[in-house]
């Protein structure tokens, strides 16, 4: 590593954390209902909502009314995102007319952007209408980071009340993350990125000539528009030159801010944040990376400013810190080696001043090797997913670390709200264990862990992992599952399993290698992320109206502090531990075995 | 239940019109006031006002005068800007390594004098397909090729190299970088 790769990793993280507890104060405010600088121009908007939803905003829910109410709003966006996708070539802002979506990529589509996982089957700018990208999914890029808001602010309620059956107002908490929270930052950072040249426009695409004609072989069609064969049975090819070029172009900026803030990361074209119009410049990279921690950074404080005891807050974000900055460290070097094959070659894989080295296979140059890596242990961490290169090229190791990330259960800040909602599970799971070492009743933040919210608590941490393991090994048991992989050997098995833990812990990111647009993919990946969406948040509601009816125990002798460094390691432990003890026999067959055969070769 | 329905689906389309209609149109309307060169698409014009590619958006280039971008794995041609793609290609595939052979050897080819090793980012595709850029060692490695198809001193390429280079962001985000687009239209221009 370099030392501006040091510099820049720094810079980072140092900007991140220091955006924490502003952003984390402001958030706190808007929850509790308190005024904040945005209420002149958006409570009457706000208002305006409530009286044409017939909401009436100081009505408490109970958990149940709560958890319908999240369901039956995110139903409502699956039908409509499907809708869209499927009648898009009747509907308008269509300039490019594109047909209507296939039923399971459009389901697939659909339940991926309703459950904030954003795994991208499609390739955005041969398959989205313009009205598709904003009325389906960047709608939903709000709607579902916002529900995930909500369903966090429930539960820390949960900690905060006491003696009650209540745990807030949903829809409430869906509107005020929504208008005071997410838009706000979005339009901010949508026009910066237009700076930069993120392109934002409704018009058609862009005819341009090239410079060097480009000629190339393709199936030569009939008349019907059938590829022709010849006597043999092999497609005949016709030569063809390319003397122009195509630049697609469309509202890309709004769907993209919104995409990195609200951990969404469903791309607007098929290459996501690599494309040279999604993330033009390494100012850009900048802040499209910065805002996909930001939110979930600052939510710690958030949470230690609502139960009262900002240290609290602090002790959960130096965890997932500890575990980030631990990883950059490693995944940076792995992609700066370079790729041993190529070194018995004439090239040059090493870091100068004038080029970045490294394995550059699927990466940009702008970014090189740094914020490649960089970006991927980010997006990784939190359950985003967009990416700024190719994860299917980088090195095994360095391929197996966002695998990992992603199976650890997107509690490393994870997605907006799921995120700490996550790791507040495995604080209760750590409170327990200790609790056990030490034979005292396990508490948190003054409530009695019991065997409802351990059982609550379980079930969150083990159905990814279910999910995971389970569809990878039907999906590499059968013919269609097999047919799709692309890489030979150890790799096409990472393929899978990448899928399925993105799918499983809602990322969204991929080995892009797999062909995932299929019946059988798209089919099993949705339900994948239905069931690591809502067997996650269900649970974690139960045990916020559990909590609230608890009365709150006052610290005494045998209370365990969850504010100091000795717990901030037993949480990390804890993540570890399940993480590792869960996947490790899996990671062994895909990248750990092709890392052996690498080094091997030589 | 039936309020919780009715709230649910004035709820949906109230924030639907304010997201997915409103917010875009306004970020619409801001840019095109804003920066409407770089929120249509970075285009560049020739001296007559004739487009004549994007800033950010690749070309593909194979002769011996051009300086050559990245590989590029769209398809059904290279630099294909309406359907972006990496090549996904694992990192030890075989079909990863015979492509790195085969552009070596084309770049071998072209200029068989130089015996310089051969930076990483000219022989392996990039990520979007589209990259508008290379490192400035890789702009280096190609200058005794065009020199020599050109005719022309390398000097005057070097100097060419240097006013289509970018330095990092703010002197340390990202990579230097040198656009290859906007250099082969420096020199076509020498003549």
């Amino acid at each position: 590593m370099t030392s501006n790769s040091y510099f820049q990793i720094i810079v980072y993280i140092v900007t991140l954390l220091a955006l924490a507890k502003p952003l984390g104060w402001y958030m706190a405010r808007v929850y509790e209902g308190e005024s904040v600088g945005l209420n002149r121009l958006l409570a009457p908007i706000e208002t305006l909502i409530y009286r044409l939803s017939g909401v009436n905003p100081n009505e408490e829910m109970r958990w149940t009314d709560y958890a319908v109410s999240f369901l039956i709003f995110n139903l409502l966006g699956v039908l409509a995102v499907f809708a869209l996708q499927r009648l898009q070539a009747y509907l308008p802002f269509n300039p490019q007319s594109l047909p209507g979506v296939s039923s399971d990529s459009a389901f697939n589509t659909a339940v991926s952007f309703a459950t904030n996982t954003n795994w991208q089957g499609y390739s955005g700018e041969v398959t989205m209408s313009y009205l598709t990208q904003m009325l389906g999914l960047t709608v939903q890029n709000f709607v579902s980071a916002a529900a995930g808001m909500a369903t966090l602010v429930a539960l820390i309620r949960g900690f905060t009340r006491r003696n009650t059956d209540t745990i807030g107002n949903f829809w409430v908490d869906l509107t005020r993350s929504t208008l005071y929270i997410l838009m706000p930052l979005s339009l901010i950072l949508a026009l910066v990125l237009v700076g930069q040249g993120v392109v934002q426009t409704f018009s058609p695409y862009r005819s341009v000539p090239l410079i060097e004609t480009v000629s190339y072989e393709q199936p030569k069609l009939g008349a019907d528009g059938v590829a022709l064969q010849d006597a043999a049975g092999k497609p005949i090819m016709e030569s063809v030159e390319a003397k122009e070029q195509v630049i697609a172009v469309g509202p890309a900026a709004s769907q993209i801010a919104i995409k990195q803030l609200g951990t969404n990361g469903g791309g607007f074209f098929n290459v996501n944040s690599a494309h040279p119009l999604e993330n033009p410049t390494p100012l850009s990279n900048f802040l499209e990376m910065l805002s996909i921690l930001l939110i979930p950074a600052a939510l710690c404080y958030t949470f230690g400013m609502m139960v009262g005891d900002t240290r609290q807050g602090w002790a959960i974000l130096a965890a997932m810190t500890l575990i980030l900055v631990a990883l950059i460290f490693v995944e940076v070097p792995l992609e700066q080696i370079g790729n041993p094959a190529l070194a018995s070659l004439s090239v040059d894989q090493s870091a100068t001043v004038s080029q970045s080295g490294g394995n550059m296979e699927g990466k940009e140059t702008r970014f090189g090797i740094t914020n490649s890596a960089l970006w991927a242990i980010v997006t990784t961490a939190a359950s985003n997913g967009s990416v700024n290169a190719m994860h299917d090229s980088f090195t095994p190791i360095g391929g197996m670390i966002p695998m990992w990330l992603m199976q650890l259960g997107e509690v490393i800040f994870g997605g907006v709200g799921s995120g700490l909602y996550g790791m507040i599970m495995f604080a209760i799971v750590a409170v327990f264990v200790s609790g056990l070492m030490i034979g005292r009743t396990p508490e948190y933040l003054g409530k009695k862990i019991e065997a409802y919210e351990m059982k609550m608590a379980a079930i969150t941490i083990l159905i990814p992992p279910l999910v995971v393991l389970g569809g990878t090994a039907l999906a590499v048991m059968i013919d269609v599952g097999k047919a799709s992989v692309f890489n030979p050997g150890a790799h096409g098995f990472s393929e899978v399993l990448y899928a399925f833990s993105s799918a499983g812990n809602n990322n969204g990111s991929a080995f892009g290698g797999l062909s995932a647009n299929t019946p059988f993919y798209n089919s099993l990946l949705g339900v994948a992320m239905l069931f690591s969406r809502y067997w996650l948040a269900i649970p974690v509601l139960a045990i916020a109206g559990s909590l609230a009816a608890k009365k709150i125990v006052p610290v005494g002798l045998g209370t365990l502090p969850t504010h100091t460094p000795l717990f901030v390691a037993l949480l990390i432990g804890t993540v570890l531990m399940v993480g590792a003890l869960t996947f490790v026999p899996a990671l062994a067959l895909g990248p750990v075995v092709e890392h052996l055969q690498m080094i091997g070769a030589k | 239940m039936i309020k919780s329905l009715k709230a649910a689906i004035v709820l949906f389309i109230l924030l639907s019109v304010l997201t997915g209609v409103i917010y875009p149109a306004v970020v619409t309307g801001l840019a095109q006031l804003l920066f409407s060169q770089q929120a249509n698409g970075s285009l560049i014009n020739d001296s007559s006002g004739k487009v004549t590619g994007s800033r950010l958006i690749g070309q593909s280039f194979s002769s011996p005068g051009h300086f050559w971008g990245r590989p590029s794995a769209t398809g059904p041609f290279p630099y294909n800007a309406g359907a972006s793609s990496g090549s996904n290609l694992g990192p030890t595939n075989p079909a990863l390594i015979e492509a790195v052979k085969t552009r070596i050897q084309a770049l071998k080819d072209a200029d068989p004098d130089n015996q310089a090793p051969i930076p990483v980012d000219l022989i392996t595709s990039s990520g979007s397909g589209l990259d508008p850029h290379i490192s400035p060692a890789a702009a280096e490695y190609q200058i005794s090729r065009v020199a020599k198809a050109h005719d022309v001193k390398p000097e005057i390429l070097r100097a060419l190299i240097d006013a289509n280079t970018e330095d990092r962001q703010w002197g340390f985000i990202g990579e230097p970088r040198v656009n290859v687009l906007t250099l082969n239209l420096a020199v076509d221009a020498l003549h």
